[in-house]
């Protein structure tokens, strides 16, 4: 078990790397560098020239005249250790005021998603195995595919349009008019909560529906295993039969996807915050990389890859605490 | 049923009549048993023998209501299950989960299964099964459960079982599993036990061990047993009689002696001769020729004319054999002897 | 020999078809085998189905469109979808015909007001000869052969967007665009998944070790995040051709994990078949090996993987494009099309933008279905 996770904590640990170097990249790949936006923004709006002189001191105050290695170094120790993501030079702030709060709006979102793709996956998938060839197996397989093949911002806005033709009120934001700027209270809170689940529907419909798929297949093979018959055999009660055997073993592969169904919801946010209009990281993400501002963009990247990468190492461990078989290294 | 009462003594543990099984499938519905009747008395052996697909399985699963939505189990089909003191049950009557079907499973009939690899839930440990089995039968505490699960483990010749008890079934050999698995079964104490083919994923001294042990187990607990299986030579070993079956039909039935002696269907006599045997060790093994036919397109008449040698044709292929009696526990299904 | 050795008469029972089919079903090769597996299944066939009649679109889109994807109608802005009808109050005709429509500005609201003249019909023509166009782009032959229009003005049977432009044409030149790129975006992920998975899975060892901890590296990047962070880092000034090609190579760079992941296992599971050990004792080389032995049993695997993939292309091409991304206009891609209706507003004022939704979803769906009755076919038992 502690070999296990020394494993998994030091792999966490190279992808993190892996990934900061990644977006290193990112960050630094659109052509002409930070220097020269960063005097062009500055100085020509100003109304001064720029001149080669003015070039070379903006780039070596920024350390931009050393070598890649180095550059990457600075920055990623700025971050760790300062928390210094850089300057967004969209808005001429650092980078850190920017995202504030926005990211964990983001988590909460993505959260809220995950819940509801369990809370509807796992009853409805082990329903779906159970009773094969039913209406409601078929009927569930139907909208199954329907979730998987509807693009998400196409049901934000479906959503969109029923809440204010039906409801009479947009679904769009996080909060209400009142408490958008407020500090957190309870009652902000609570109004979070009421406007969360839309964003949290459309992100995890198409979630819900692979988990829907894998838990009905990963169900209907171990209904067929042998263990259960002999569980039957035993005399053991049939719903103690199903839940303590083929549902428990089915939601295996649910834990070990945890970490990707993070990605993938995170990675929906930002289509859904555009239609939605929410206040979140990812709105932000994607205002940051269609204005190509980098280091926002890439500090957001950054948090979210981060999140997700704890994801997965948390989903790792919560595998081995349920399976034995990866507990003891057999595989 | 009132034409078998008569015959049974009160020796007598279950009682299959006439038992059809089908399968509903895609392709057609398949003729999985075929009216067979068989009985089992207290503290003896039932053989069943036959190649893949006899319906053996099939059979058995009948009996603890263990088969699929699929199967079909036809109307005048009856099992009755004997309890020690007197009450008779009609298996086919009990609801699938009920109470009463319950208390049968395990406590009552025990049932080990051909791959001790899958017998086992891979996230649950050895002794929490066995220790589920004994709550699901036993008045007892949660402790003494854990007690009699170790006691059992050692009984089976696990050694250090109370370690054993905590350790999950990857962790095992397969002998070892199998023994767990008798283990399981016996826990709940039960009066006839079902072994579907217990040896067959084995290698051979481990089968040897494990029959071995069955047979010494059978007599300390006084249980009976069905014990199925396709090599007639495991029969030899453990059976006291046998009942051969080809294609969801008992063929021949006999004690044990009579059906290794003096074979009488050519299916049997085939069988046998498919072994290898100390006293015939120059002679050639022959295998059966022909297919098995497949069970959508079951052959008219007797079912094992399609392969056997001495079949009469205009007779075999048309009509179905009758119950022949060769010695008072011997019967035959077959024309060459009415 | 015992009788343990009979063959299990179980497995095949299951799957075995009529009788005249009998011989062959026995010695067919495996494709034969999935072939008739697929042919009962028909949520596959009708996945099958579907993608026919994308090919089709996509091979003869300025065929089928009537009008070319910039054509511009300013007699007709933002109109809604013309219906076509057989008959009306003024009787029957058996050729079909559409109303005569304009629209027209409302001077308060600004939004466009469509008057429909009930008076004049248009009928469809077939066949029709009309607006030269080269195919393929003006890389093929030129042609003005349309396969329908009218008699006389214009006809928008999903109706226009904000600048005149016909949506059942630009549907049509999107799924040209959207397919392809997906076409060619899989294939990179393909080659790149078979390479890695091929190397992973039969030269096991340090290779195996390698690749697999680079695989898993990838996989826990999160893929649309960064997707998004290439994507924005293209040059703005980039031609959009450019920009076309390289969006499709980063889709298809980041997709090869879970291909090579699939190739690899089922590579190392396949080294283990009794035939394939048989080869080797026969001293097989190994490459005659991979292809005489393994390949064939494993191009209905890789079919199925590489159809499966395909949903996940176009959606991520669609979301990308959608929020402005990926690809840009002049290039009409379907997330391009959609891009003009971001908001409710367009919900509510013009919903026929979102026709080419339908388009998409289709897609997905025809390939999701085919993908799963291949997978049924060529895998009954998994
Ligand atoms: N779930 C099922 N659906 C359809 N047919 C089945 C099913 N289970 C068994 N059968 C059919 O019933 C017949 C008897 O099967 P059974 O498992 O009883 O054979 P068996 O004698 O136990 O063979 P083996 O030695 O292989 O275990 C076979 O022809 C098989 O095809
Ligand atoms: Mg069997």
């Amino acid at each position: 078990m502690l070999r296990y996770f020394a494993q998994r904590f030091i792999f966490m640990i190279i992808t993190l790397l892996f990934v900061s170097v990644v977006i290193f990249i990112v960050i630094e790949l659109p052509p002409g560098d930070y220097a020269e936006r960063y005097a062009y923004r500055k100085l020509a709006s100003a109304g001064q020239d720029v001149t080669e002189q003015d070039m070379i001191n903006v780039r070596h105050e920024f350390g931009l005249d050393k070598p890649a290695p180095v550059r990457y170094f600075n920055w990623i120790t700025d971050i760790i250790l300062h928390g210094d993501f850089g300057e967004s030079f969209l808005f001429n702030v650092p980078v850190r005021n920017m995202i504030g709060d926005r990211i964990w709006l983001t988590m909460a979102l993505a959260s809220t998603a995950i819940l509801l793709t369990y809370a509807l996956a796992i009853p409805i998938g082990i329903f779906s195995a159970l009773y094969r060839h039913s209406f409601g197996d078929y009927l569930a397989t139907f909208i199954g595919y329907i979730g998987l093949s509807l693009p998400n911002f196409m049901l934000a806005l479906v959503l969109l349009y029923f809440s204010v033709t039906v409801l009479g009120s947009s679904a769009g934001g996080l909060f209400s008019e009142e408490f958008a700027e407020a500090a957190w209270s309870w009652p902000r809170v609570v109004d979070l909560l009421e406007h969360l689940w839309v964003p949290a529907v459309v992100l995890g419909t198409a979630n819900t529906a692979f988990h829907l798929q894998t838990m009905r297949a990963t169900m209907l093979d171990e209904l067929n295993q042998l263990y259960v018959d002999a569980a039957r055999a035993r005399g053991i009660p049939e719903w103690k039969v199903i839940f303590k055997y083929p549902v428990r073993i089915a939601l295996n592969p649910i834990v070990s996807y945890l970490g990707f169904d993070l990605g993938k919801l995170v990675a929906g946010a930002p289509v859904v915050a555009l239609v939605l209009s929410l206040p979140d990281a990812g709105q932000l993400l994607l205002q940051a990389l269609l204005q190509q501002d980098m280091f926002l963009g890439g500090a957001i990247l950054l948090m979210i890859s981060t999140m997700i990468v704890i994801g997965v190492f948390i989903s790792d461990l919560m595998l081995a605490a349920l399976d034995p078989r990866i507990r003891l290294g057999e595989t | 049923m009132d034409i078998g009462t008569e015959q049974i003594d009160w020796d007598t543990l279950l009682e299959v009549q006439d038992l059809k099984v089908s399968f509903k499938t895609d392709e057609g519905i398949i003729l999985a048993v075929n009216g067979i009747s068989f009985s089992v008395q207290r503290g003896q052996t039932l053989g069943i023998v036959g190649e893949s697909g006899s319906g053996k399985s099939v059979s058995t699963k009948a009996i603890m209501q263990l088969l699929p939505r699929t199967a079909v189990v036809d109307k005048n089909s009856s099992i009755t299950w004997h309890r020690e003191n007197g009450e008779t049950v009609e298996i086919t009557q009990l609801k699938k989960g009920g109470r009463e079907m319950r208390r049968i499973r395990g406590g009552e009939i025990g049932m080990i299964f051909q791959e001790p690899m899958s017998s086992f839930s891979p996230v649950h440990t050895i002794g929490n099964q066995i220790i589920e089995a004994v709550l699901a039968h036993r008045q007892v505490s949660k402790q003494e459960a854990r007690e009699i699960a170790i006691d059992m483990l050692d009984k089976v010749g696990i050694s250090n079982p109370s370690v054993r008890v905590d350790q999950y079934s990857f962790e095992l050999s397969g002998g070892m599993r199998q023994r767990a698995m008798i283990a399981v079964t016996l826990s709940m104490n039960p009066s006839l036990l079902i072994a579907d083919e217990p040896t067959t994923s084995l290698d051979v001294t481990i089968q040897a061990q494990i029959l071995e042990l069955m047979n010494q187990l059978r007599e300390e607990f006084n249980m009976a047993v069905i014990f199925i299986t396709h090599n007639l030579g495991v029969i030899a070993q453990v059976a006291d009689e046998v009942a051969v079956m080809y294609l969801g039909q008992i063929l021949e039935r006999g004690t044990a002696k009579e059906i290794i002696n003096q074979p009488q269907h050519p299916y049997t006599q085939s069988l046998l001769k498919a072994i290898p045997r100390l006293d015939h060790l120059g002679k050639r093994l022959t295998a059966i020729g022909g297919d098995i036919p497949s069970p959508l397109e079951r052959p008219g008449g007797c079912p094992f004319h399609t392969r056997c040698e001495q079949a009469i044709s205009g007779v075999c292929d048309t009509q179905i054999p009758t119950l022949t009696p060769i010695s008072n526990t011997h019967t035959v299904h077959c024309f060459l002897y009415e | 020999m015992t009788a343990t050795t009979i063959p299990k008469g179980k497995r095949t029972a299951a799957t075995l078809p009529p009788d005249e089919e009998k011989l062959k079903y026995f010695t067919a090769r495996q494709w034969q085998l999935v072939w008739w597996r697929f042919r009962r299944n028909r949520l596959g066939l009708l996945g099958a189905g579907i993608l026919i009649i994308y090919i089709f679109v996509l091979i003869f889109a300025e065929f089928l469109a009537p009008y070319g994807g910039t054509t511009l109608d300013s007699e007709y802005v933002l109109g809604p979808p013309q219906v076509a009808r057989f008959w009306d109050e003024n009787g029957f005709s058996l050729r079909p015909f559409v109303y005569s429509v304009t629209t027209e500005r409302d001077p308060v609201t600004l939004a466009m007001i469509p008057t429909i003249d009930n008076s004049k019909r248009r009928y469809l023509q077939f066949f029709v000869r009309t607006k030269e166009y080269k195919y393929w782009n003006g890389n093929l032959i030129a042609s003005d052969l349309h396969f329908f229009g009218v008699d006389e003005g214009t006809i928008h049977l999903f109706g226009t967007d904000s600048l005149g432009r016909d949506i059942l044409s630009r549907t049509m030149y999107a799924t040209r665009t959207s397919l392809t790129l997906g076409v060619v975006g899989v294939l990179i992920a393909f080659v790149i998944g078979l390479v890695m998975g091929g190397m992973a899975g039969y030269l096991g060892g340090q290779v195996d070790f390698f690749i697999q901890r680079l695989i898993e590296l990838i996989r826990s990047v999160p893929d649309i995040p960064l997707f998004m962070g290439l994507a924005a880092a293209l040059p703005k000034e980039w031609p959009p051709e450019k920009v076309y090609l390289m969006i499709t190579l980063i889709l298809g760079f980041l997709g090869w994990t879970t291909l090579a992941r699939r190739i690899r296992g089922k590579l190392l599971s396949l080294r283990k078949e009794d035939y394939v050990i048989a080869a080797q004792l026969a001293g097989g080389s190994n490459a005659r090996i991979i292809a005489r032995h393994m390949l064939p049993a494993f191009t209905s695997y890789i079919i199925v993987d590489i159809v499966v993939y395909f949903p996940y292309m176009i959606l991520a091409e669609t979301a990308l494009s959608f929020v402005g991304l990926g690809l840009r206009p002049p290039v009409i891609s379907w997330g391009v099309l959609l891009q003009g209706a971001q908001n409710i507003q367009a919900i509510e004022l013009a919903p026929w933008l979102f026709i080419p939704v339908i388009f998409v979803v289709f897609a997905v769906l025809g390939f999701t279905f085919l993908g799963d009755g291949l997978r049924d076919a060529a895998d009954p038992y998994n």
